[in-house]
């Protein structure tokens, strides 16, 4: 897709005909994919399909084979390293299965991370990140390290992460993966609606159907292949 | 469900009128549907003549609305036992969804897209549900998540037999 038709689309990120395999295995063999500003779009499909390969090509983490990715009306692989890199702290926000927070940093001091490394003061990083945990209901959780708190309130503090610096666009996958699912319901609860509040759009990678209701739509990835179930083109 | 059980159970805490008693079912389980007058009056005066309940007193003016209901000891007893009785689980072994997809096979129409079809009216409710619980009460949370688990138990069905598309096909040919 060109960018002048990503831009008519309304897409805010987009990809097109992606390619990725790893030895002989085609983990996306043409998957397309868009998604508008603040928009909540679940990924779904069985184990195996392809559904995270397809995340980490659209954040940019892993380039495609074969196939484009557009930001904004940019195409990732045109990026240098560095711009990428920017893109990742800045525009983009991220919670995995399993928090992945530092364990050597406090909680809040990993929520003030993406700022610190943008450049932003400890006292300021620190404070809007104090801000968020609260907002998550972990905000006693601040000066602990994360080997300290339970699973639960660890994804909370990831999510706080993702979305202190304002990002665009949250990558989450499987973000309720290793909770229960009164913790997992809560977590969703407060990504979309922190989501919703702050703008930002979510790629919402997830097996389970019940996640996926907290989505605008979604997209089924089979077999490398991504469908648009319900379509862009008819929201568009 | 049973509504006069649930009538019943209501009268428990202490006597009502019909109006009152429908008040307080339509507040607590008449979420999707309330109750009419008449489906509380055909009830009570079936559970009078069974002696479940009994008349409290009447209000001057007459007219059924005007009657007061008590529960009587069978009616306790009745609650009691409906209480304590599992409810049957359902079977699920006359699936609609079943018959389509094997109507479809045979008459060589797209079952795989019947199933796709199927999976976007069921997450669609499901977003719509999912909606409601975050914006409601614990009552409404509760009744939500009954209705999401068993969509979601048809999702997981609707994905198993999408797998098995191709099986069911050449056997449905056999």
């Amino acid at each position: 897709m060109t960018e002048t038709t990503t831009g008519a689309t309304g897409a805010l990120l987009s990809a097109t005909a992606l390619r990725k395999t790893y030895g002989a295995t085609a983990a996306l063999d043409g998957a397309d994919f868009q998604i508008r500003a603040g928009e909540i779009v679940a990924v779904m499909g069985p184990s195996g399909s392809g559904k995270s390969t397809l995340l980490h090509c659209l954040a940019g983490i892993v380039p495609p084979d074969e196939g484009q990715v557009h930001y904004q009306g940019r195409e990732l692989s045109g990026l240098s390293d560095a711009e990428r890199s920017a893109l990742r702290r800045g525009a983009f926000g991220f919670v995995f299965q399993f928090g992945q927070l530092v364990p050597e940093l406090s909680c809040v001091e990993n929520v003030a991370l993406p700022l610190r490394l943008t450049g932003v003061d400890r006292k300021t990083a620190e404070g809007r990140a104090a801000e968020w945990l609260e907002r998550l209901e972990v905000a006693d959780v601040a000066r602990k390290r994360p080997g300290q708190v339970s699973g639960g309130q660890g994804q909370r503090v990831a999510i706080a992460r993702a979305l202190v610096a304002t990002p665009r666009v949250i990558f989450a996958d499987e973000p309720t993966g290793a909770l229960d699912s009164l913790n997992g319901e809560r977590v969703m609860e407060l990504l979309t609606a922190a989501a919703r509040d702050t703008g930002a759009a979510v790629v919402l990678v997830t097996h389970e159907t019940r996640v996926a209701a907290y989505s605008d739509r979604d997209v089924v990835v089979r077999d490398g292949k991504a469908r648009d179930v319900a379509g862009m083109a008819g929201v568009a | 469900m049973s509504i006069s059980h649930t009538l019943l159970g209501l009268l428990e805490s202490g006597p009502r009128h019909g109006y009152d008693l429908k008040k307080a079912f339509d507040e607590r389980f008449g979420h999707d549907r309330s109750l009419h007058y008449g489906q509380v009056y055909s009830t009570m005066s079936r559970l009078l003549k069974n002696g479940l309940v009994e008349v409290d007193g009447v209000e001057a003016g007459g007219g059924p609305e005007r009657k007061r209901y008590a529960i009587t000891d069978a009616g306790i007893t009745d609650v009691g036992q409906w209480l304590a009785t599992p409810e049957k689980p359902e079977p699920y072994l006359q699936s609609t969804l079943y018959t389509k997809i094997v109507l479809a096979l045979l008459t060589g129409r797209d079952a795989a897209e019947l199933l796709d079809t199927q999976r976007a009216e069921h997450l669609r409710l499901m977003r719509e549900l999912t909606r409601r619980k975050t914006g409601g009460d614990l009552a409404d949370q509760l009744i939500c998540d009954h209705a999401l688990f068993h969509l979601e138990a048809d999702l997981r069905w609707l994905e198993l037999a999408a797998a098995r598309l191709d099986k069911l096909a050449k056997e449905v040919s056999a």
